[in-house]
């Protein structure tokens, strides 16, 4: 079958799956902009919420009357463990943006949310043991959710090492973002792992379904703590990615500095 | 109050480890700011 040859130009490319809002922001010298302007408010939103949220529960809420005092651990044990999964999730995202779009915005982005999700996660595991040893008895022990838990934080960290252990950091990026999709699946385990198994750690006092298994005197600080960690969160992770960009735009100048001077 | 030192220790933990990633991230893009400004005339505007 003959094919003829055409002087018409070739047809443009096909707009991105679902795609134009997403890139628009995803361009670099755009989301530099928009970050600039966007992070002092996301930082001192975050430092006030948090400031406020954990001053409330450490000094404004009383004792639980079975617990004690240790229950306003809670005020940064849960906000931490919201930002582990929420930060997880993000990362799942952002590493399914990377595969489908092969963004380097999003290839960057997932690199720095990596560290900081396991920082959280860390600290939902530290403050988790330092509340079960005076309520539990004991520091650790291999309750579903606990173990669901640290397996997030092993995913965090082969997240991390896998991006950065190639030479060629595209196929970093691209084992990294594969282990971050497979990981999605630990996600709903810890979420049902309290339902599912008998554990030790208490189910969800908030849910969306029913109303709140805590007084509002505790569920006030509660919410304050954790909007201010995921805008601690936020703030944290976009100045991570604009100092990437600006190392990448950097690196470019370099280069082609030093052709030039060749 | 009861629990103090788990609950000191919790908190101290709660504020370091943001603390301490802002400051790190705020210190990395200073950095790279004033290496970009010192040879990119774009940036020094």
């Amino acid at each position: 079958m003959d094919v003829q040859p055409s002087l018409a130009p070739p047809p443009p490319p096909p707009p991105p799956l679902g795609g134009h809002g997403l890139h628009r922001f995803a361009n670099p010298g755009r989301f530099l902009r928009l970050s600039g302007a966007v992070l002092p408010w996301l930082a001192g939103a975050g430092i006030l919420l948090t400031a406020l949220g954990l001053g409330w529960g450490l000094f404004g809420v009383p004792a639980d009357y079975q617990q004690g005092d240790a229950v306003r651990i809670l005020y940064v044990h849960v906000p931490a463990a919201q930002m582990a999964l929420g930060g997880y999730l993000v990362l799942a995202f952002v590493s399914l943006a990377s595969i489908i779009w092969r963004h380097p915005l999003a290839d960057l982005a997932a690199a720095e949310i990596g560290p900081v999700g396991a920082a959280f996660t860390a600290l939902c595991l530290g403050t988790g043991s330092i509340w079960g040893k005076p309520m539990w008895g004991t520091w650790w022990i291999w309750d579903a959710r606990l173990t669901s838990v640290l397996i997030l934080f092993f995913l965090y960290l082969g997240h991390v090492v896998l991006v950065r252990a190639f030479d060629d950091p595209t196929r970093g990026q691209r084992a990294g973002a594969i282990l971050a999709l497979i990981g999605v699946v630990n996600l709903p385990v810890i979420k049902f792992s309290v339902d599912w198994w008998n554990t030790l750690h208490q189910p969800a006092a908030i849910t969306l379904s029913g109303a709140p298994a805590m007084h509002l005197s505790m569920l006030w600080p509660l919410l304050t703590a954790s909007a201010g960690y995921a805008c601690l969160f936020g703030a944290i992770v976009v100045a991570r990615t604009r100092a990437a960009v600006l190392e990448r735009r950097l690196q470019g100048l370099l280069l082609v500095r030093t052709e030039a001077a060749r | 109050m009861t629990h103090l030192p788990y609950i000191l220790v919790s908190y101290a933990l709660g504020i370091a480890i943001p603390l301490g990633f802002g400051l790190a991230a705020l210190h990395r893009m200073r950095a790279v700011g004033r290496k970009l400004a010192a040879i990119d005339r774009r940036t020094r505007s």
